[in-house]
């Protein structure tokens, strides 16, 4: 398995590591089930070790003075959303998008059963 | 304790699918009922590498609909992801907005059946996508997926919870239909699931200001589905906490056959939608003059046509406000008075909500598909105000014309049915008709007054009904006086 904590030290110039994991066992548990991950018992310790260094990481930007910074979603500040205008352009290539998936039929595409 | 000492509050999140050529986000076809994913493109399938882009035609239906509630519009709006996993959701995320949506702070106005007003709260409306359908009769052990709807755009319209009874959820629902109707921006269609709503529904002893523990009713898509599963809702949580339960905080599901609300499989963490601004798409800026352009192009409101109509046509509220429950049913009534140039506005109205309407309901069809131009019946209406027949065969004439199609004055000349309103030509049946009854005349003139009827009912028996009501009235009253 790849060395995650040792990737994720710290450069010296940002200081000690914080010493306390910022994430629990079960904070990684729940992150890993949300997003369909299956990590095994044995994995667990070192992914939160280095999520929690990463955490820790970015933690240092809440040092930064932002009394009168507006929070900003996006990197290019002053550009906005460009807008489509409402006209069909994409035509039917159901064929061509379906010969990437497992099993369809009828035209639909099939995954397990999602309800009991 | 007893229901009476229960409050009900509800808040409802209404789905308006926008009625626009093209997806939110794609260039695919919206289209109701194509074939199963033949319109949807790599974006709406979630390709990796491909980017949304707003199409602009929903924004200017957001903004329409926010300026109709009197709402403010967001100069600066984001769209942001809302992460979960389902197999019709092939990114694994839908854009909506969250924390700026578009739409904020509006009212909207309601009638109760008392004729009371009401003004409920709109918290918010914001854009997001529609996800595809998933099928899961299609195959034993297999879920079929159809993203044709994935990236439809919708107008999700969020109610304060000032809503107190199923009625009252039922009329704001009905309003909003209404509106965005009127607005052009939903076809309201119902049962292809173009307008929808959850509703949030809880109890509360009366006098108490915190509000109970609320379940969600999830996709509710008639407004007699929204009132049978909010009442049903209402009884099950009052009687939990009487016999000493708790309502837990969950989303339900309304079983159309038993009428009863049921939990959905708990999905767990389902409220873990971990939200954050969609690096795809760049906030959403709109100016003043664009604000200021779409109010320009705002049609006449519910509300301002019924005010009118009130005004205008000299219209009860009540009447009013039927009349104006659609731009067509409106626009089908002032081509109507139109055509007669104004005269006897309340007669019209009274004929397109009685016999009109009613004839539409029998056939469960809209005034879309009525089968009588405003003008045919306009032309109906005419021969009843320059008194060729009377209301009475008015109403036969209307049943010719709706099952034969034919205009009027054809029918009323191939029948015969214009009235009799020449005095000598009543005077005489009237002679006959007391010739022929020499007791009840005798009984009349000796004081038995209700047997007036009796000689009205025979006259317009032997002029088949045509004899003109009111000369014949007259007439009568004259000649069965006692001789001096």
């Amino acid at each position: 398995m790849y060395d995650y904590a040792r990737f994720f030290q710290l450069p010296e110039a940002f200081g000690p590591v914080a010493t306390p994991m910022s994430l629990t066992r079960e904070d990684l548990e729940k992150i890993a089930h949300l997003a369909r991950l299956q990590i095994s018992a044995e994995e667990l310790p070192a992914y939160v070790e280095s999520l929690s260094s990463i955490i820790d990481f970015v933690e240092q930007l809440n040092g930064a003075d932002t009394t009168d910074v507006l929070p900003m979603a996006h990197p290019l500040s002053g550009q906005t959303q460009r807008l489509r205008a409402d006209e069909v352009t994409e035509n039917n290539a159901r064929e061509l998008h379906q010969q990437n998936a497992p099993r369809v039929e009828a035209g639909l595409y099939l995954v397990p059963k999602v309800i009991e | 304790m007893s229901e009476r000492s229960w409050e009900t509050v509800i808040g409802l999140e209404i789905h308006a699918q926008l009625a626009t050529r093209a997806k939110i986000f794609s260039g695919s076809p919206t289209a109701y009922g194509a074939e199963a994913n033949t319109q949807a493109d790599l974006v709406d399938l979630g390709y990796p590498g491909v980017l949304p882009v707003l199409n602009g035609e929903v924004v200017r239906m957001a903004v329409k609909f926010g300026l109709a509630v009197g709402a403010k519009i967001a100069p600066r709006s984001v769209f942001a992801r809302k992460n979960y996993f389902y197999p019709d959701l092939p990114k694994g995320y839908q854009i909506s907005q969250y924390e700026l949506p578009v739409v904020a702070g509006g009212t909207l106005d309601i009638v109760l059946e008392d004729g009371a007003h009401k003004t409920i709260g709109i918290t918010r409306a914001h854009l997001e996508e529609d996800a595809g359908k998933s099928l899961h009769e299609a195959l034993p052990g297999l879920t079929g997926i159809d993203l044709n709807r994935a990236g439809t755009p919708l107008l999700e319209i969020v109610s304060e919870p000032e809503m107190r009874s199923a009625r009252e959820a039922v009329a704001y629902m009905k309003k909003i239909h209404t509106l965005v109707r009127y607005l052009g921006i939903c076809d309201g269609n119902m049962q292809e699931g173009s307008f929808r709503c959850d509703a949030n529904v809880s109890v509360r002893p009366k006098g108490q200001e915190k509000f109970g523990t609320r379940a969600e009713i999830k996709n509710l898509n008639s407004f007699r589905f929204v009132e049978k599963a909010i009442n049903y809702e209402v009884e099950r949580q009052i009687e939990l906490i009487e016999s000493g339960g708790t309502v837990v905080q969950e989303t339900r599901l309304f079983d159309v056959d038993k009428g009863e609300t049921r939990a959905m499989r708990s999905k767990e963490e389902a409220n873990d939608y971990r939200y954050f601004p969609d690096p795809d798409l760049l906030p959403l800026v709109i100016d003043e003059d664009y604000v200021a352009r779409v109010r320009g192009e705002l049609p006449e409101l519910p509300d301002e046509k019924a005010a009118r109509f009130s005004s205008q046509y000299g219209l009860s509220a009540y009447d009013a406000g039927v009349l104006t429950a659609s731009r067509e049913l409106a626009d089908y009534y002032e081509a109507v008075v139109k055509t007669l140039d104004g005269a006897e506005p309340k007669l019209a109205a009274n004929w397109v909500m009685g016999d009109v309407g009613g004839a539409l309901n029998k056939e469960g069809l809209d005034i879309t598909a009525c089968r009588l131009g405003a003008a045919q019946l306009a032309g109906l209406l005419g021969r009843i105000i320059d008194n060729t027949i009377s209301g009475k065969i008015a109403k036969e004439v209307f049943e010719s014309m709706w099952s034969e199609g034919q205009d009027a004055d054809a029918i009323i000349e191939a029948r015969g049915l214009r009235q009799i309103t020449d005095t000598g030509a009543i005077e005489k049946v009237i002679d006959e008709v007391m010739a022929a009854n020499p007791k009840q005349l005798a009984d009349y003139r000796a004081g038995k007054d209700k047997l007036f009827g009796f000689f009205v009912g025979q006259v317009m028996k032997v002029t088949q009904g045509k004899a003109n009501p009111a000369q014949v009235n007259e007439l009568l009253k004259r000649k069965l006086a006692p001789s001096p």
